[in-house]
């Protein structure tokens, strides 16, 4: 497997008349790492699922040269996995049958899975720390057990292309690192290119290779880390006084103290 | 690691339970017959060699003619109803659908009692006048649903269908209860059909039933795998590359047509659609893998067995076998529920 390069024209998404993503142009290098930030409403899980082909958008969207709409439903589903936020969990699921589920768009449509499909889930059950879940079910784990569980099914779909939103807003401290430090390791081997929103701006700048910012559904700022993290930006789209620390290519995003309003 | 799949024992278990159920009913009615020459009768009919029984010839017809049709309509009714409720559930992610849902118990209610005023039939025989209305009211119904959900929402949500299904049973209701009113001499036949029951006429209500019926569940039983998928979201589903709104209308069909067939022949069953798959959960795990399978065998022989209650308990009457079923399915159900909870 090796990652795939996206590219979306024009993207735009109208839901009831109102205009929720206008006129979106991005380029997302193989194997990049890019994370999509902005305030609540800007747009960021929209343009997440108008990349997946999830919703009806106008404009194009381009998988490794292929145009979207091209894509049978299988064949999109080999190439692009998506995490949802907020994911509907079948009740008595085990974890191990969720992460399998993931094998879907490699299969005939009543076939059964075969050894490699057992394989992939099983490898991605251990890339995770789930085997000692395996057997559980899913509305019996936590909100950080389920959001690894949500993360080993698209692991196991084993498509090029990752969307995860708001991947690690469920998790605790060593779990949130841990998560994005599997994503960095599957992005360093070339295997993948991610595209992840994400609230906490520390761990966006921290580990996406290039940030874009979002605001009432179009692009406003896009670059790394030190360019897109201003003071001045995050006054003016975001509405918050923060300082922003940048060393060694490291960022802090931390609320300025003191004044009230 | 393996994913779920029914062990072969809770299988083959099923399917003994089946005939010790069937083998056990055979022995019970009216007449009183010798008990192993009545199990030596059926084994000699339904297997090719010929075994002499001994009965008399009127015996053999009770039992070849009265008491085996009337459990093999009960398995397959019971089957039908199980299976299709745990699709239906599959299907709208919803634990309170059952066969009936969008309007087809209505729309098989509404064709029936057209039947009934119009002198079609008494519900019994070989492509019976009822029966036919029954089977295309529901089918009608179903229909009636689908284009309303398509109309209101082009994503065709599970919602909305079920919505849509609400409006479409209440109005052959509506039409049903106002053709019985204007034939008041039709009620106590139309009463009767509407609290079901597995009258049968010599062997003409399995032919009818049984092929399409055993279609649609061998159809259904493949569908395991598809309806776990569904249940993790229309969304998601479709970025796992199913084709949710083709894969729900195909289920949905399927489903409908076993149902229509189960009420053509029986009327309407309450209770075991809905809790048949139920214990079947709570027993063997929520994998529909798992809980079509034993649907149909759980579903048909807890047929068979409330059948055998009703033409029995009341003496000389029979009671309605859908009073039955939820006389002793509902408790039943309560003990498994607290048992699987504990």
């Amino acid at each position: 497997m090796t990652a795939m390069a996206i590219r979306a024209r024009g993207l735009g998404v109208t839901v009831k008349k109102t205009r929720l993503l206008a006129d979106v142009d991005l380029d997302i290098a193989a194997g990049e790492w890019l994370s999509i930030i902005g305030p609540n409403g800007a747009g960021k899980s929209t343009l997440l699922r108008a990349l997946a082909g999830a919703l009806r958008a106008t404009g194009s969207v381009e998988i490794d040269g292929r145009p979207l709409e091209d894509l049978t439903r299988r064949e999109r589903g080999r190439m692009v996995a998506w995490v949802p936020q907020s994911p509907t969990i079948p009740v008595g699921m085990r974890v191990f049958d969720y992460v399998l589920l993931g094998r879907t768009p490699h299969l005939g449509p009543l076939a059964p899975e075969r050894a490699e499909d057992l394989d992939a889930a099983t490898a991605a059950i251990e890339k995770l720390d789930l085997g000692h879940l395996a057997d559980r079910h899913l509305d019996t784990l936590s909100g950080g057990e389920l959001q690894r569980a949500m993360v080993g099914r698209a692991l196991a779909q084993e498509s090029p292309v990752l969307l995860l939103d708001e991947p690690t807003s469920a998790l605790d401290l060593g779990h949130q690192q841990e998560v994005l430090e599997l994503l960095e390791r599957l992005r360093s081997t070339g295997e993948r290119t991610i595209i992840t929103t994400m609230h906490d701006l520390t761990l966006a700048g921290s580990f996406a290779d290039r940030l874009v910012l979002l605001a009432c559904g179009e692009v406003v700022e896009q670059g790394s880390a030190k360019q897109v993290l201003t003071e001045e930006n995050l006054a003016k789209y975001y509405g918050a006084r923060v300082r922003v620390i940048h060393e060694d290519g490291r960022v802090l995003v931390t609320p300025e103290l003191g004044r009230s309003m | 690691m393996r994913p779920a799949a029914g062990r072969l024992s809770w299988y083959v278990g099923g399917v003994l339970f089946v005939f010790v159920t069937c083998a056990l009913v055979l022995l019970v009615g009216q007449a009183d017959l010798p008990r192993g020459r009545v199990l030596v009768e059926a084994f000699d009919r339904l297997t090719p060699g010929t075994i002499e029984s001994g009965l008399e010839p009127i015996q053999k017809s009770i039992v070849w003619n009265l008491r085996l049709p009337r459990i093999v309509l009960g398995l397959t009714v019971g089957a039908a109803l199980a299976t299709a409720g745990a699709t239906f559930q599959g299907v709208f992610r919803n634990p309170l659908a059952d066969p009936y849902f969008l309007g087809v118990a209505a729309g098989g209610g509404f064709g029936a009692t057209i039947a009934f005023v119009n002198d079609w039939g008494d519900g019994r025989g070989l492509l019976d006048g009822v029966q036919v209305a029954a089977f295309i009211g529901a089918l009608v119904a179903v229909a009636l649903t689908w284009t309303l959900g398509a109309i209101g929402d082009r994503r065709q949500s599970t919602t909305t269908l079920i919505l849509a299904g609400v409006a479409v049973a209440s109005f052959f209701t509506a039409l049903q209860t106002y053709l019985q009113q204007r034939n008041t001499e039709d009620i106590r036949e139309i009463y009767v059909w509407f609290l079901g029951g597995l009258t049968t006429q010599g062997w003409s209500e399995v032919i009818q039933s049984a092929p399409l019926a055993l279609v649609c569940i061998g159809l259904l039983l493949l569908a395991g795998r598809t309806l776990d998928v569904l249940g993790v979201g229309d969304d998601e589903a479709g970025m796992l590359g199913l084709s949710v709104v083709r894969t729900r209308l195909l289920l949905i069909v399927i489903a409908a047509l076993l149902t229509a067939t189960a009420v053509a022949v029986s009327g309407l069953i309450a209770f075991v659609g809905l809790i048949v798959p139920h214990t079947v959960r709570l027993i063997f795990g929520h994998s529909y893998r798992v809980v079509l399978p034993m649907s149909v065998l759980i579903g048909a022989s807890f047929l068979v067995l409330c059948d055998v209650a009703a033409r029995t308990v009341g003496n000389a009457s029979e009671i309605p076998i859908g009073v039955v079923t939820a006389f002793f399915g509902a408790p039943f159900f309560v003990v498994i529920l607290r048992t699987a909870n504990r």
